[in-house]
């Protein structure tokens, strides 16, 4: 689909925009977890680099693509499941053992 | 526009409300898991509307990769909590590692076609250049948070100006190539530069500006990203990137706020290498206790902050201060943890480290709250901790740390210190409070003492 130049600049300024709202609203417990998060989001990379990859149009484009689905695909595997693992630990205070 | 391209493109638009949500249920630690659940859907989404396109042939190399991918990102996400900042600096890596690779397949397949344009041109540039900037400047982090590089800044004469000429022409080279794309021989050098210039410019930051440039890399790996979007023309990669980008630049902001530093600064001061000669070579004493003393002092206040810093961490007594808050609870000490926005090695640190060990999240503090408190606290125990919880950050002009907010553990009627020796920190800063009237200290490894200490006070009121 045909993007033109206005219209993407458009789509990054109310991302960055709405980016800057929310994450100054993000716990400062939470800064840790956040990143890998957004580590794992940023792996949104991987659609650009499937495609490379499936074309297939000549060896070297195939073998870039693949690197690159690779280094993503590692990413949003790693990136969601340490957050998950993180966000576990957080407990608010138990009753007391006895 | 064929059918399967209209169900990608439908995928993109539910992905990109995941995405958002995500982020937004991070603001608290009750919706927090529900973030993972949100990015994962948009994730699948995305993926999904991508492997219909008709431009796929093939799915072998993708399946291959991505199997790869899958067998390398499990046990990366199983690393020790300690190891979480070296693992977001290689993640930063990888991501601009992939930008940089589909922006040069791009490069390639447009020459080979003749549909490079200009304005191709200039966003592939925008994207290699920001891509492999990324991809060594997370490989450098990684490195010098695992220490296997040198955590001191490394620096020479004309270090700024050697960068600056080396992104410049870099930059100069991706112009030339907008007005004339056919002269490729252009466009490794702006690679080889664009890598080279990564390395260059975390060498002269210091350790103890990590959780800074740590920071930095999440947004530049957010905007190579968006480059990829206007690249490839796909609005859910600038509006995913954009999201990463802005986290990084906030969570940048907040570090260089709590270490008082421009941003400037901290990319081009190398701090910590102006170790002067603010050492005063008076041989001033300081007073230390035993494990015993210190039970009895902690079992005996009203209220104590355990103020951890990375230290805690590197020692693995994480869980004996667990047991430690257990003990006093029990015996009716308010027991609370201040936590330092830039303690530990990436923001929010020492928050996830303390909620490994158990801790409810509900006794950890952060420092404009605590700071108002301390003058009433009976003891402040710093367990690894060391320039935020020096005073010279509000008395000492000369100091490098001049007017970073600290924790004012000194304020506190007894600080309690524990540390491995009287040797400066991370930062190679001297410390007054060690020499306070009102400081003892308690010498050896932290997770050691802790055990001591929890020894000794569950001997005193165990019968």
């Amino acid at each position: 689909m045909k993007l033109d130049l206005l219209t993407a600049l458009f789509v990054f300024m109310l991302a960055a925009f709405l980016g800057l709202d929310i994450i100054r609203r993000v716990s400062r417990l939470l800064h840790t977890p956040l990143m890998s998060l957004t580590n794992a989001i940023s792996s949104i990379a991987v659609v650009g680099a499937i495609i490379i990859a499936g074309e297939a149009h000549d060896t070297l484009s195939t073998v870039l693509g693949a690197l690159a689905v690779f280094a993503s695909t590692t990413n949003l595997v790693s990136g969601y499941l340490i957050t998950d693992r993180m966000l576990r630990m957080f407990k608010r205070r138990e009753a007391p053992k006895s | 526009m064929t059918s399967a391209e209209t169900i990608a493109e439908i995928c993109y638009l539910a992905a990109a409300p995941c995405f958002i949500l995500a982020l937004r249920w991070m603001s608290q630690p009750e919706t927090a898991r529900r973030s993972v659940a949100a990015g994962v859907t948009g994730m699948l989404l995305a993926v999904g509307g991508t492997l219909l396109h008709p431009e796929i042939v093939t799915y072998k190399w993708i399946a291959i990769a991505a199997i790869a991918g899958i067998a390398l990102g499990i046990p990366l996400a199983r690393v020790p909590l300690t190891a979480v900042p070296e693992r977001t600096g290689l993640s930063q890596a990888f991501g601009g590692f992939a930008a940089g690779l589909v922006g040069t397949a791009k490069y390639y397949l447009w020459l080979g076609e003749g549909q490079l344009t200009s304005f191709r041109m200039a966003v592939i540039a925008l994207e290699v250049i920001l891509g492999c900037l990324t991809a060594t400047g997370g490989l450098m982090a990684a490195g010098k948070l695992a220490e296997k590089i040198t955590t001191r800044p490394v620096t020479y004469a004309g270090q700024n100006i050697v960068s600056f000429v080396l992104l410049a022409v870099a930059a100069g080279l991706g112009g030339w190539l907008v007005i004339d794309p056919t002269q490729s021989w252009a466009f490794p050098i702006i690679i080889a530069l664009a890598l080279i210039f990564g390395v260059l410019l975390i060498l002269p930051i210091g350790g103890a500006d990590m959780p800074t440039v740590i920071s930095f890399l999440n947004s530049y790996a957010g905007l190579s990203a968006v480059a990829m979007g206007f690249v490839l023309e796909n609005k859910l990669l600038i509006a995913a990137g954009a999201l990463d980008g802005a986290s990084g630049f906030v969570l940048s902001l907040i570090m260089c706020k709590a270490m008082n530093r421009s941003v400037t600064n901290v990319l081009f001061g190398a701090f910590g290498s102006v170790q002067t000669s603010a050492r005063v070579a008076d041989q001033r004493t300081v007073k230390s206790a035993t494990a015993t003393d210190a039970a009895e002092l902690l079992t005996n206040a009203d209220s104590v902050v355990i103020i951890p810093g990375y230290g805690m961490a590197v020692a693995q007594a994480q869980h004996r201060v667990r047991d430690l808050y257990d003990q006093l609870t029990k015996r009716g000490v308010d027991v609370k943890f201040a936590v330092h926005p830039v303690a530990g090695r990436m923001p929010g640190h020492m928050n996830v480290l303390l909620a490994e060990a158990d801790i409810p999240y509900d006794r950890l503090v952060e420092m404009d709250d605590i700071n108002p408190e301390m003058p009433q606290v009976s003891v402040a125990l710093v367990i690894g901790a060391n320039d935020v919880v020096n005073p010279a950050a509000r008395t000492d002009e000369k100091s490098p740390i001049y007017g970073m907010p600290i924790i004012d553990a000194d304020k506190s009627h007894t600080v309690l210190a524990i540390k491995r020796s009287m040797n400066p920190g991370f930062a190679g800063i001297d410390n007054e409070l060690y020499y306070a009237n009102n400081t003892l200290m308690l010498f050896g490894d932290a997770k050691q003492v802790i055990g001591d200490v929890v020894k000794a006070v569950t001997g005193e009121g165990g019968h």
